[in-house]
């Protein structure tokens, strides 16, 4: 089996090691971790021909520079409109191509999208924690933060010439401003005035955007009452409101307990999208049923499977590739993934 | 799923209910959905300890008797929030099963064990141990002597891997938190506020009164036979050390 040997030239902040998560561990005040955007992170295993799952570097805007010290390795870069630079080529993300020993790979930010996900045919040597390789920002557990200067290695890689060239861009892997919310829990603590204005909007990201949250700039929500409230559970996607009326969505690595009240919980199936968002990008809430929300989960895990089942076929000649696409039309959009990234093919 | 109101109507009309501060307890214990893929069980509007047993218990049961499609259980202290797949099973299924599992258990919260921390109170390991005691008109040895005589018990997890928040710290050295945080308190710290103890387990801010230091590990590691060292619903006293003992256990 091969190696192969890579440096980091540089890493910005947030560019994290990340698998599927530790779920299970809530108890213990350890969120799940995984990737901000779960499908795209899946996406890219899939492509690639990796099981599910599959440690990959999730890219925040800060971007990665990496250098292939020796082997050779393919690999894939999935999730926003990043731009990948390597080897004198230049193309968007959801790409998948193969890197040589000499050769710099740079992902950095494109027209849209806050994350890319950078997988490997090959096993990123590093440790993990509680049984999963993802990273917690806070504490710095998992498989780590990417530092500039930092070696990683990729036991087992392999070649996979038969599945380069472009991944078709799922329409629901762009961002996503209309969120659907379920009120509550805690939304009994607040006026009818201020859920109503909650659910009015608007609302934009702010630059306090991490790991942990996003919080929100828009009309104010003022408790009802002086607070005094036992503190309780959150869950990926809990919008919380602080003592100050400010709301904070909170994600990948929330706080798993926190004392203030949450007046909605965004539903899971929108939340990927939804961190591919920037800050200053505008969001409106619309209040969905419990039903409704479960649903929807349902409906997304069929679909999403679909996808993943067709991008999983190697592409081998142009038209098996062009077969696999036609395959999928419905949930592919329609227009090319480089012109979106302006990048150049 | 087929009955869409079954499982938002119990809880929309219990929440009506509560937002009546007449109403008083009769309105718990109640289902509010969360998102998707969550229940939240919640016990009390307040930190009591019936309310906590009951949170203990219906853990303890929900762990012995899991559902089809159960992912995991949250318990703080007044609420226990019940996370399944949404692809397995729905918010009512979910509800009627905990109402099924309350009914069963008005037995006796179980004991949980009893686990040992050790404690050093050397000034250069407490150093809000003066404050504390002038802030609580007592000496330093009188807050130490307080703080050994607590049985505390592991009410919930938060803010961070491993913080475990001990309820009961005993009447006289229950103090408000300090008007500003210290930034980078070492992971081991002991530290207060009200009546709660916890010990830490990563380098971070805090406002809570610095009283020790601990050696022991709340984050054992992977290997160990329990990666934490409390379960929620286990009791904790501390057990004084002298300095050398706490060099020594500080000494890989």
């Amino acid at each position: 089996m091969s190696e192969a040997l890579l440096a980091v030239g540089f890493a910005g902040p947030h560019v994290s090691i990340q698998d599927a998560g530790r779920p299970g561990f809530m108890r213990f005040g350890v969120p799940a971790s995984g990737p901000m955007d779960r499908a795209s992170f899946a996406a890219a295993n899939a492509a690639l021909g990796n099981p599910p799952g599959h440690p990959a570097i999730e890219i925040s805007m800060g971007g990665l520079v990496l250098e292939c010290l020796s082997g050779a390795v393919t690999f894939v870069v999935a999730g926003g409109g990043f731009i990948v630079e390597q080897g004198g080529r230049k193309a968007g993300s959801w790409t998948i191509a193969t890197l040589r020993a000499g050769e710099r790979l740079a992902i950095r930010p494109g027209h849209w999208g806050s994350w890319t996900y950078l997988a490997f045919a090959g096993r990123i040597e590093v440790q993990g924690w509680l049984g999963s390789l993802s990273t917690h920002a806070l504490s710095g557990l998992g498989g780590g933060r990417l530092a500039s200067g930092q070696r990683l290695s990729v036991a087992d890689a392999e070649l996979r010439e038969e599945r380069e060239g472009a991944i078709p861009c799922p329409v629901t892997a762009r961002p996503r401003q209309q969120l659907h919310v379920v009120p509550g829990p805690q939304d009994g603590l607040f006026s009818a005035e201020t859920v109503a204005a909650f659910l009015a909007g608007p609302y934009r990201l702010t630059d306090a955007y991490d790991r942990m949250g996003v919080r929100l700039q828009g009309p104010g929500l003022p408790l009802g009452a002086v607070l005094d409230m036992p503190s309780g559970p959150i869950v990926r996607g809990s919008v919380q409101v602080a003592g100050d009326g400010v709301a904070t969505v909170l994600l990948a690595d929330h706080q798993t307990t926190g004392g203030y009240p949450r007046i909605a919980t965004v539903i899971d199936t929108d939340l990927d999208a939804f961190v591919q968002l920037r800050p200053r990008d505008a969001i409106a809430f619309r209040a969905v049923t419990p039903d409704h929300a479960v649903e929807q989960a349902r409906l997304r895990a069929a679909s999403a499977a679909r996808y993943l089942a067709a991008i999983a076929r190697p592409r081998g000649t142009f038209e098996q590739r062009l077969m696999g696409e036609n395959l999928i039309g419905g949930v592919v959009d329609a227009r090319p993934t480089t012109e979106e990234t302006g990048a150049d093919p | 799923m087929r009955d869409g109101r079954r499982a938002s109507e119990p809880s929309k009309a219990s929440r009506d209910v509560s937002a009546d501060l007449t109403a008083g307890a009769d309105a718990f214990p109640r289902c509010l959905p969360v998102g998707d893929r969550a229940l939240l069980v919640e016990f009390s509007a307040a930190i009591d300890r019936r309310s906590h047993d009951r949170v203990v218990q219906l853990d303890a049961a929900l762990a012995a008797a899991p559902f089809d499609g159960f992912v995991e259980a949250v318990p703080a202290y007044a609420s226990l929030l019940v996370c399944f797949d949404p692809l397995v099973v729905g918010h009512g299924a979910v509800e009627e099963r905990l109402a099924a599992l309350m009914a069963l258990g008005a037995g006796s919260r179980g004991a949980g064990r009893l686990r040992e921390v050790e404690i050093c109170y050397d000034d250069d390991l407490a150093p809000d141990l003066a404050a504390a005691a002038q802030a609580s008109g007592l000496t330093p040895q009188d807050v130490v002597t307080a703080h050994l005589s607590g049985e505390y018990d592991v009410a919930m997890y938060g803010f961070a891997p491993g913080y475990a928040y001990l309820a009961g710290v005993p009447e006289p050295i229950r103090l408000p938190r300090k008007q500003a945080a210290i930034r980078g308190v070492p992971a081991g710290s002991v530290v207060i506020a009200g009546p709660q103890c916890l010990v830490t387990t990563l380098a971070m801010p805090t406002g809570w009164w610095i009283i020790g230091r601990s050696p022991t590990r709340i984050l054992r590691g992977e290997d160990a036979d329990r990666p934490f060292l409390f379960d929620v619903g286990d009791r904790v006293r501390f057990r004084r050390i002298a300095r050398e003992e706490f060099d020594a256990r500080e000494t890989p």
